[in-house]
């Protein structure tokens, strides 16, 4: 890892996909996909952020057991939300219904 | 502690030793992952239950600025990623202006923040006892555009229509807005810090094309908090746009 030294165009044009990419995100959010716009939303943001890991964190260029570290971090995440999520969407009641608004923030 | 040179004691090569640090900067920033994420969790319970007054609550941020400080953190993780490259390559003068300068895009990107917090204390959009999400509308300012008012006054007596209790739902957007945006501030002010440090040690002559660790640690936690808000960016911003 020490030895390998990205060259500064790589990074110019990672930089600059992540600018088109950036474009991309805002100019989807304007058109009406429905249920789909969070998709493509969160889709174009994990691109982004995949380049930003694997160029600019030089996880490309890093040892196996740096990148079982990175895999590592993004599936205790997955758990949490896969986790979490699996328990609210099968109750068979609306949880939001049974939470009532605290008396301070009614009126 | 024992040090040869740039090596301390512990390591039998300047590679091990980069490459350990490396390795405990990933468990920290995995640490980091989970400690966001749990803000993520909450956000997205909130936003499916929620989500007409999320959309409402979008809809007040402004995306010119928040574009404008996408555009600025992006380009802040580039000039960190070149001082990583300058001190690779012994350009000591480089790693340093490379680095002056993720500090002043850092500080930008923070200084637009306090413009747009400042626009919401402005709205009585800040979650408390005066949190009012029509105030807006209600008292619109002289320099409003009023075709933009009547049309956000439209779209509020939508919102009101599909969820009375919209003024309660907003404030809890607002809340992960202002905790979401203000940890991640709270990321870039320590990173400031950092940044300073480290110029310092670069004027000083610290780093050399075998010696560079602190630079490329702090740069990928710099390109952490970059991520984190090319997710926030979206889920904050662009909710419902399209309408």
């Amino acid at each position: 890892m020490s030895d390998h030294i990205v060259p500064p165009k790589v990074y110019v044009g990672i930089f600059l996909s992540l600018m088109v990419l950036t474009a991309a995100t805002v100019a989807a959010a304007y058109v009406n996909l429905g249920a789909f716009n969070i998709v493509v939303a969160l889709a174009i943001a994990t691109l982004k952020a995949t380049l930003v890991v694997l160029f600019f964190m030089h996880a490309r260029y890093s040892p196996g057991r740096t990148q079982l570290v990175i895999i590592c971090a993004v599936f205790w995440l997955a758990i949490m939300l896969a986790l979490t999520l699996s328990d609210y969407v099968t109750r068979d009641q609306d949880v939001a219904a049974n939470i009532s608004v605290p008396q301070m923030l009614e009126s | 502690m024992h040090r040869t040179g740039e090596l301390y004691g512990q390591f039998e090569t300047l590679e091990q030793q980069k490459e350990s640090a490396a390795l405990g900067m990933w468990v920290f920033l995995a640490t980091e992952v989970l400690f966001f994420g749990g803000l993520f969790m909450t956000y997205t319970l909130n936003r499916h239950y929620y989500g007409t007054a999320f959309g409402v609550g979008s809809n007040t941020l402004d995306l010119k600025l928040g574009g404008a400080n996408t555009v600025i953190l992006i380009l802040s993780s580039l000039t960190m990623a070149m001082s990583v490259w300058a001190s690779h390559v012994g350009k000591r003068k480089a790693t340093t202006s490379f680095l002056i300068a993720t500090l002043v895009l850092g500080t930008a990107f923070l200084g637009v923040k306090v413009i747009e917090y400042k626009q919401k204390f402005d709205h009585h959009l800040v979650p408390g006892y005066h949190f009012q999400i029509d105030y807006r509308v209600q008292h619109p300012a002289p320099n409003d555009d009023p075709k933009e008012i009547e049309a956000e006054k439209e779209e509020l007596s939508k919102a009101f229509a599909k969820d009375p209790d919209l003024n309660a739902h907003a404030q809890l957007y607002f809340s992960l807005y202002f905790g979401m945006t203000g940890l991640h501030a709270l990321h870039m002010i320590v990173g400031a810090g950092m940044l300073v440090w480290l110029i310092r040690q670069s004027i000083i002559g610290r780093f050399t094309p075998t010696y560079n660790t602190p630079v490329e640690m702090i740069g990928l936690y710099w390109h952490f908090v970059d991520i984190v808000w090319i997710y926030l960016f979206p889920l904050l911003y662009l909710i419902d746009r399209h309408q």
